[in-house]
């Protein structure tokens, strides 16, 4: 208790404690894969899992890969080998993690089986899924993209040039504004049903629905955007002989653009909710659809190798567009890094 | 101060032909606030010779800016009748152009892009780069052309809206308090770049201040406003020769006076 009352802003004497240095990470990193891999190799398994070998055998070459690379780019060498290294160096505490959360979920999975088998596979059973299945899980990615972009790209730029008309125009205000209040709200998998039977095909149906998942939030943020832009901008610019077409053009747009990538974020992450409901529901393709289907089989291993395809495909798009935002918007200070 | 580069007699009345005659007759306005009308400007009327330089001095609020707005053309008068060389204005002209307190550059745009943007609008499409460095060096920010205007300072920044005004070789400057946010030295910089900018260039300046001393060094004449609805109090030449300086005794006695008008203790 002492400590605790003691002088305020006391600086204890000791030095601040420090992670250890690079190679002696590397090593510690690169133990704990070669504990896994001895581990998965070893230990006897409750089942029969083809691919235990291989997944020994990746984890043993992640743990010899990682103190050569430590050691290789600790060397002084050309300037872009050394930032890899320095990249490596950064992610090693993460990468040991890794390997002891692996080394967990084999543990409780496949050698003492402490979980229920068919629900919890072990790694080596989702990398089976990667090794074996990557064609049917590849094509639903493609078809899971294919209708996402789609749809985003539609839903995209109808919400973009709706809400700068209905920023810029009282017109467009009056007429729109009470439709989007009313329907925009409305969670887009609500229209699920009708559009399965109004639209021709489930892939036509499935690109409205996210079109419309994407473009509301695009429209209303353009909208607020474009309304919202510094009336005095508008004021330089007509002194200065504009148009009004360059008024909407070179001005309300450029400075409503950060507000449209909000929207854009925001129609993203509310397309992937929709995409995946529509797959599930009537698409007979992509990810979502593999979902179900694995599922239905009690193919579980599957299902969560389809689960982590999904993330990486999400976070990917996601890191896109945060990177066409930081392409656009060069010029603003303080962006959130993704 | 800067004086070497104000070392210039007074411009001859046969120089003073790139700027424009500016005449206000009992204009009047007021704003609508809640339905109610609030009356900022009564009954003014002025008129500025080509290539003058005037100073509207008044308390702050007393609508000294929306006389700026009439006659740059953003808004018409209730009443009354502006006329630039004769011409009754209806509407904004690049021939007539404002500088704001703020300078209200674009962010998403260089400064040379910012300078380039009047000339983009009325579709120069060439020389417009070569004609923005000029203007940039013209008000000493060449060197900053591909900077985003977040990386410049106060002072830089108003020189940079300076310049945007300037590349369009406007017959009337309005400067609507446009060193009002500087700081002290900055704005001291800044007056004389105004009055360097003026003596070369021969346009007519209009501007609109609350700040006594910098009327007084800048401008040929000081019409002193009153408060809300501003009426003027008093039209008072300033004939001193350029470049002036703060305490030159007639300046200071000018000063005075003006301060009394005003109703401040002097």
């Amino acid at each position: 208790m002492a400590s605790l009352t003691g002088t305020a802003g006391a600086v204890p004497d000791r030095p601040a404690r420090r992670l250890p240095a690079p190679p002696a990470r590397a090593l510690a990193a690169g133990a704990a894969w070669l504990a896994l891999a001895g581990a998965t190799y070893a230990l006897p398994e409750e089942g029969d899992f083809p691919y235990t070998a291989t997944f020994a055998a990746g984890a043993l070459g992640i743990g010899l890969a990682l103190p050569l690379a430590a050691l290789l780019s600790s060397a002084r060498l050309s300037g872009r080998l050394q930032r890899a290294g320095a990249r490596l160096a950064h992610g090693t505490p993460w990468l040991a993690v890794l390997a002891l959360a692996l080394l967990a979920w084999e543990l409780v999975t496949a050698k003492f089986a402490l979980l229920p088998m068919p629900f919890f596979p072990p790694p080596q059973a989702i990398l089976e899924v990667f090794l074996d299945d990557w064609p049917k899980l590849g094509g639903s990615i493609l078809a899971s993209l294919k209708l996402l972009a789609g749809g985003y790209l539609f839903g995209a730029a109808a919400g973009f040039t709706l809400g700068v008309a209905v920023g810029w125009s009282k017109a467009v205000g009056y007429w729109a504004h009470p439709v989007l209040r009313f329907v925009g709200p409305l969670p887009a998998t609500a229209w699920l049903p009708l559009a399965f039977f109004v639209f021709p095909s489930s892939w036509s149906a499935s690109t409205f629905l996210v079109a419309l998942a994407t473009g509301f939030p695009v429209t209303v943020l353009t909208w607020s955007g474009v309304a919202g832009v510094n009336k005095a901008y508008f004021d330089v610019a007509r002194t200065l002989g504009a148009s009004p077409r360059f008024l909407v053009l070179r001005v309300a747009i450029p400075a409503a653009l950060p507000h449209v990538f909000v929207g854009l974020f925001m129609g993203l992450g509310g397309s992937f909710a929709v995409l995946v409901v529509a797959e599930m529901l009537g698409v007979k393709s992509g990810l979502g659809w593999y979902l179900q289907w694995a599922q239905g089989w009690a193919a579980y291993a599957n299902m969560y190798a389809a689960l982590i395809v999904m993330a990486l495909m999400c976070s990917g798009l996601i890191t896109l567009l945060f990177r066409l935002r930081d392409r656009v918007l060069s010029w603003q200070k303080g962006l959130v890094q993704w | 101060m800067v004086a070497a580069t104000l070392e210039r007699p007074l411009p001859r009345a046969a120089d003073r032909e790139a700027g424009a005659r500016l005449s206000v007759e009992g204009v009047s306005h007021a704003f609508a606030i809640r339905g109610a009308a609030l009356p900022v400007l009564d009954r003014i009327g002025l008129a500025v010779e080509p290539g003058g330089f005037v100073a509207l001095l008044g308390p702050s609020g007393c609508g000294k800016s929306t006389m700026l707005r009439l006659v740059a053309g953003l808004e018409p008068p209730d009443a009354g009748r502006i006329a630039v060389d004769g011409a009754r204005v209806a509407g904004p002209d690049p021939a007539r152009l404002l500088v704001f307190q703020d300078p209200t550059l674009y962010p998403w745009r260089t400064v040379r892009g910012n300078v380039a943007l009047g000339l983009e609008a009325r579709g120069v499409g060439r020389e417009r780069a070569a004609r923005a460095d000029a203007a940039l060096r013209l008000v000493g920010l060449d060197g900053f052309a591909e900077v985003y205007p977040h990386q410049l300072s106060g002072g830089m920044a108003q020189r940079a809206a300076l310049a945007r005004a300037l590349v369009n070789e406007p017959r009337l400057l309005l400067l609507d308090e446009p060193l009002g946010k500087l700081d002290a030295l900055t704005r001291l910089a800044m007056q004389a770049e105004i009055l360097r900018l003026w003596q070369e260039k021969r346009f007519t300046a209009l501007l609109v201040t609350h700040d006594v001393e910098e009327a007084l060094v800048l401008a040929e004449r000081v019409i002193v406003l009153s408060d809300r609805p501003a009426a003027i109090r008093a039209d008072i030449p300033v004939d001193r020769p350029y470049p002036r300086h703060r305490d030159d005794p007639n300046l200071v006695r000018l000063r005075r006076e003006i301060l009394g008008i005003l109703g401040q203790p002097t």
